[in-house]
C-alpha cells in the first residue's frame, strides 16, 4: 500500500510538471494552430540559466527571475524571427521549424553551458515528510503548489481580464478577432511569452528533483504534446488532466510493470485512448461539415 | 525543362545516368560513403513522401522502420545465421506487417493526433531497440556482419554506392509506377477530399493502410542498407525521434508529392551537416537552424517552387 | 415503376435541432426528383444521410429493395450511389481528367502488385479509364479542359466536374447538390441538358437547386422541406400552386423567388 501511495505522489509529481508544458502548447495553439515543440527548451531553458547564473554568484531566487525574463525572451524572439516569418504555411512546416528551434536551442545551450547533468538546491531541504508509509519531497509539494498557483493564474486571467478574453476570442475564431480590432498578431507573441514564462518555472521548481541538463527538453516536449493530445487539443483542462494522467501512468507502469519501459508504457496509454476517443479526452466530437 | 521534370522515364533515365556518373569524379571513399548515405535516405524520404505528400497523411515515427530494417540485418545474421539479404527481406516483412497491424487504428485520427500517434509508435520502436540490450546491444548498438552474396563479401563505400544506387533507381520506378496508376490515383484524391473519394467508392481506409506498408518497405529496405553500409547500428541512430524529423524535414524540403523533390532532400539534408562537421561543437545549433531556415524559405519546397518558377517564366 | 431508392422516417438532430426529421421520399429509375426548401432546410443533410456521409439517428435507407441504411459512402458507391457537393469536393491538385479517372475507381480491377510493377494490364485500364473519362467530361462540356490542373478550372467548370465524375462510377442514382449555383446562364443551360440526358439513360436523379426555373421545368417530382420536416411532394404544378409552399416561401425566401417560381 504505501508503495501505491509512493508511485501516486511521484506520478503526481512529474505530471504537474507535464501539465505545465501541456498548457504551454495549448496556449500557444489556441492562439495561432501552431504545435511548438520547442517547449520543451523553455523548461531546459529555465533549469539551465537559473542553475548556471545561480554558479556565477547570482543569489538563486534572482537567477530564477531573471532565467525566467530571458526564457521569455527567447520565447519571443522563436515567434518574431521564426514563426511569424512562416506566417500562411502549412502545419507540418510549422511543426518542423519548432521542431528545428528546438533542436538549435539545445545546440546553443550544449554550447553555452555544457553537456553534465545540474542540481539545485531544494527550496525547503530534502528531508523527506513521511505520510502513511511514503516519503515525499518537500520540493513535490513545492512543485504540485507551483503548478496549482499557475494554472490557477491561467484561468483567472483568461476569465477575468480584458487579455484573457482577446486570448479566448482569438481562439475561437481569428478573423472575427482581428475584425473587432484584436490585435492579433500580438496576442499570439504574448501566448509565446506565457508558455515560455510557464515552461520556464515549470524547469526551476523541478530541476532540483530531476536534475538538468541540455537535452531534457526533447523528450519533456514529446510527453507535453502527447498530454495534450491526450486531453483532447485545444482543451486546457485536458491539458492538465492529459499531463496528470501521463505522469501517473508512467510512476505506476514504471513501478509495477517495468521502469526501463516506463516511457514506452506511457506512449501506449495514450495510443490506446487515441484508437479509443480519436478526439482526446477532452475534445469535441464533431461530425465533418460538408 | 518543366517537361523534363514531368516526364519520368525523362527523369528515371537522368536519375540513373547522374548516379553512374558520379564515381568517375568522386576523390575518395568518403564522397562514396556521403553519396551512398544520401541514396539511403532518399529511398526512405521517396517512400515517406507517398505516405505524406501524396496520400496525405503525416508520419512522425518513420525512422522506428528504418531502425526495424537495420536491426533485422543485425540480429538476423549475427544471431539466426540468416543470409544478409534474406534478413533484409524479412525486416521487410516484419516492417510491412507492423504498419498492417497498427496502421489502421492509426490512419484514423488527423491531424495532430495522427502525428502524436505515429510519434508514439516510433518512440516505441527506438525503446524497445534499446531496452532489450540482449538482442540489440542496448544503447550503444551492436555490430553488423557483412553481406555475403553469391560468394562474395560485400564491403567498403564503393560496392555500397553501387548497391544503394540500385536500390534507389528500382525505388523510384516503382514509387512512379504506383503514382500512375489507379492506386496512385486513389492517394492522391485522399489528400485533396477523402470525402469526395469515398463517394466515387474509393475505400479510404484500406487506402491509408497499404501507402502505409509500402512506405514502411520502403524506410525498412533503407534501414537495412544503412546498417550494411556503416557496419554498425544504434538504436537512435536508425530510428530515434531526430531520425524521424529529419526524413520528414528532406520530404518537405524537397517538395511534398514530388519523387525528385524527395531525393533533392534527402541530398541537401545529408551533405549540408557533412560540410558542417568542422563546426564540430555547433553540429545541433546548424542542424537547428538549417533545418528552421529551410522551412521558412522554402516553405513548399525545392522542386515546386522550381517549377513555379519555370512555368511564371515560360509563360 | 417500384422505387430505386427509398427513405423512411429519415432523421437525425445535432445539439438541439433536428435537422431531418422523418423524411420520406422515393426515386425510381429514369426520374428526376428535386427536393427543395428555404436555406437550412436541411436539404444537404439529407443527402448527407443518404449517401452514408452521417448516420441517421431514425429512419432507413433503402436501395433497389435493400436496405443500406448507415452503410459507408464507399460501399453505397459500389451499390451504385454517387453524388455532387453543394461546396465543392475536387481533387485539386490533379486534372480534370483524372478527377474523372477516380470515379472510374470501382470498376478498376489490377491489384497493388501490378501497380507498383506497371504491368500491361494497369496501362491498358489506364488508357481504358482515361476513355471513359475523356467521355464523361465531353458529356458535361468540359472535353477541351481535361488536362488543365482542376485547381485552375472556373467554378462553373468545376460544378460540371463534380458531376462527370459522379458519372464515371456509373450510378444507378445521382445525387445533385446544387449543380447549377454559382453557374452563368449557359452553365446553367448546359447542366439542364446533362440532367435531363441521364436521367433519359435510365439513371435515377435526386436534386437540389435553388433555381426554381430549372426545377420547375425539369422535375418529375418535388418534395419541399421546411426545418427539416417534408412540408409538400407532388408534381411540379400541384407544389407549384400549393398554398403552404407559397406561404413557407414568402415567409423566408423573400418574394423575389416566389415570383420566380
Ligand atoms: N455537421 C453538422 N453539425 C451541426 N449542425 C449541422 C451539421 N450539418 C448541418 N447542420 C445544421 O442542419 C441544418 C440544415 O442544414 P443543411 O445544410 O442541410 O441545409 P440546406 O437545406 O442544405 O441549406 P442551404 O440551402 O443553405 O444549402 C442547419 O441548421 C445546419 O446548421
Ligand atoms: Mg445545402
Amino acid at each position: 500500500m504505501p508503495e501505491l501511495l509512493q508511485f501516486a505522489f511521484s506520478g503526481l509529481t512529474v505530471g504537474a510538471v507535464y501539465a505545465l508544458v501541456a498548457l504551454g502548447f495549448t496556449l500557444i495553439y489556441n492562439a495561432s494552430d501552431v504545435v511548438n515543440f520547442a517547449q520543451g527548451e523553455f523548461v531546459m531553458l529555465g533549469g539551465m540559466i537559473t542553475v548556471f547564473l545561480h554558479l556565477a554568484g547570482l543569489p538563486l531566487p534572482i537567477a530564477a527571475v531573471a532565467a525566467i525574463l530571458i526564457t521569455v525572451l527567447v520565447g519571443l524572439a522563436l515567434y518574431a524571427f521564426a514563426i511569424d516569418l512562416a506566417r500562411g504555411s502549412g502545419a507540418v512546416q510549422i511543426i518542423i521549424i519548432t521542431i528545428g528551434a528546438s533542436i538549435f536551442l539545445r545546440g546553443v545551450a550544449q554550447v553555452i553551458f555544457d553537456k553534465r547533468f545540474h542540481a539545485l538546491p531544494a527550496w525547503f531541504g530534502s528531508e523527506p515528510i513521511r505520510l502513511g508509509g511514503a516519503a515525499i519531497l518537500p520540493q513535490s509539494l513545492v512543485v504540485l503548489a507551483g503548478a496549482a498557483l499557475i494554472v490557477a493564474l491561467i484561468f483567472l486571467m483568461i476569465d477575468r481580464t480584458i487579455l484573457g478574453r482577446a486570448i479566448l476570442a482569438t481562439a475561437t475564431n481569428r478573423l472575427a478577432a482581428r475584425l473587432v480590432g484584436i490585435p492579433v498578431r500580438r496576442i499570439v507573441a504574448l501566448s509565446f511569452a506565457l508558455s515560455a514564462a510557464i515552461g520556464a518555472i515549470a524547469g526551476l521548481l523541478v530541476t532540483p528533483i530531476t536534475l538538468t541538463s541540455y537535452d531534457v527538453g526533447t523528450l519533456m516536449a514529446l510527453k507535453g504534446f502527447a498530454a495534450a493530445m491526450l486531453g483532447g487539443m485545444g482543451s486546457a483542462p485536458g491539458a492538465i488532466v492529459g499531463g496528470v494522467l501521463l505522469g501517473l501512468a508512467e510512476s505506476f507502469g514504471a513501478g509495477l510493470i517495468s521502469s526501463k519501459y516506463k516511457d514506452a508504457i506511457a506512449f501506449l496509454i495514450i495510443l490506446f485512448t487515441l484508437f479509443v476517443r480519436p478526439q482526446g479526452l477532452f475534445g469535441k466530437r464533431s461530425t465533418e461539415r460538408v | 525543362m518543366e517537361r523534363l521534370l514531368r516526364n519520368r522515364w525523362a527523369l528515371v533515365l537522368a536519375l540513373a545516368l547522374v548516379l553512374a556518373a558520379l564515381p568517375l569524379v568522386f576523390p575518395s571513399n568518403y564522397y562514396f560513403r556521403v553519396a551512398a548515405l544520401v541514396n539511403i535516405f532518399a529511398l526512405a524520404a521517396i517512400g515517406l513522401n507517398l505516405l505524406m505528400g501524396y496520400a496525405g497523411q503525416v508520419s512522425l515515427g518513420h525512422a522506428g522502420f528504418m531502425g526495424i530494417g537495420a536491426y533485422a540485418v543485425a540480429i538476423g545474421a549475427s544471431r539466426f545465421g540468416l543470409n544478409g539479404a534474406v534478413a533484409m527481406l524479412a525486416g521487410a516483412a516484419i516492417a510491412g506487417l507492423l504498419a498492417f497491424l497498427v496502421g489502421r487504428p492509426i490512419l484514423r485520427l488527423k491531424g495532430h493526433y495522427l502525428a502524436v500517434a505515429t510519434l508514439g509508435l516510433g518512440l516505441l520502436i527506438s525503446m524497445t531497440l534499446t531496452n532489450e540490450a540482449g538482442w540489440t546491444g542496448g544503447p550503444d548498438g551492436m555490430a553488423v556482419p557483412r553481406l555475403e552474396l553469391f560468394g562474395l563479401r560485400l564491403r567498403g563505400p564503393d560496392t555500397w554506392y553501387m548497391i544503394s544506387a540500385g536500390a534507389l533507381v528500382l525505388g523510384v520506378i516503382l514509387a512512379l509506377n504506383l503514382i500512375e496508376s489507379p492506386t496512385g490515383r486513389a492517394m492522391r484524391a485522399i489528400h485533396d477530399s477523402e470525402i469526395a473519394a469515398r463517394v466515387v467508392g474509393v475505400d479510404v481506409a484500406a487506402y491509408k493502410l497499404k501507402i502505409f506498408v509500402i512506405s514502411a518497405i520502403y524506410a525498412s529496405i533503407a534501414g537495412s542498407l544503412m546498417a550494411f553500409l556503416n557496419g554498425h547500428i544504434t538504436p537512435d541512430g536508425t530510428a530515434g525521434f531526430l531520425r524521424s524529423v529529419e526524413l520528414v524535414t528532406m520530404v518537405v524540403l524537397g517538395g511534398l508529392g514530388s519523387v525528385l523533390g524527395a531525393i533533392v532532400g534527402a541530398a541537401m539534408l545529408v551533405i549540408l551537416p557533412q560540410a558542417l562537421t568542422i563546426f564540430h561543437e555547433y553540429e545541433h545549433l546548424l542542424l537547428g537552424l538549417i533545418i528552421m531556415a529551410s522551412m521558412i524559405l522554402l516553405p513548399r519546397g525545392v522542386i515546386p517552387s522550381l517549377l513555379a518558377r519555370l512555368r511564371g517564366g515560360g509563360a | 415503376m417500384s422505387a430505386l431508392l427509398e427513405t423512411e422516417n429519415l432523421s437525425i438532430a445535432f445539439g438541439g435541432i433536428t435537422a431531418v426529421d422523418q423524411v420520406s421520399l422515393a426515386v425510381s429509375p429514369g426520374q428526376i426528383h428535386s427536393v427543395i426548401g428555404p436555406n437550412g432546410a436541411g436539404k444537404t443533410t439529407l443527402f448527407n444521410l443518404i449517401s452514408g456521409l452521417y448516420q441517421p439517428s431514425g429512419g432507413r435507407v433503402n436501395l433497389a429493395g435493400e436496405e443500406v441504411t448507415g452503410l459507408p459512402p464507399e460501399q453505397l458507391a459500389r451499390r451504385g450511389l454517387s453524388r455532387s457537393f453543394q461546396n465543392l469536393q475536387i481533387f485539386f491538385r490533379m486534372s480534370a481528367v483524372e478527377n474523372v479517372m477516380v470515379g472510374c475507381h470501382r470498376h478498376e480491377r489490377t491489384g497493388i502488385l501490378s501497380h507498383l510493377l506497371a504491368l500491361p494490364n494497369v496501362r491498358a485500364e489506364n488508357r481504358n479509364s482515361r476513355e471513359i473519362a475523356m467521355a464523361q467530361l465531353a458529356r458535361v462540356g468540359l472535353a477541351d479542359l481535361a488536362e488543365k490542373e482542376a485547381g485552375s478550372l472556373s467554378y462553373g467548370a468545376l460544378k460540371r466536374l463534380e458531376i462527370a465524375r459522379a458519372l464515371a462510377t456509373e450510378p444507378r442514382i445521382l445525387l445533385l447538390d446544387e449543380p447549377a449555383a454559382g453557374c452563368n446562364a449557359v452553365e446553367t443551360e448546359e447542366i439542364d441538358r446533362v440532367i435531363h440526358d441521364v436521367a433519359k439513360a435510365g439513371i435515377a436523379i435526386l436534386l437540389v437547386e435553388h433555381d426554381m426555373r430549372l426545377v420547375m421545368r425539369i422535375s418529375d417530382e418535388i418534395t419541399v422541406l421546411e426545418r427539416g420536416r417534408k412540408l409538400v411532394s407532388g408534381k411540379p404544378d400541384a407544389v407549384r400552386e400549393d398554398p403552404r409552399v407559397i406561404a413557407a416561401y414568402l415567409g423566408t425566401f423573400g418574394s423575389e423567388e416566389a415570383n420566380r417560381a
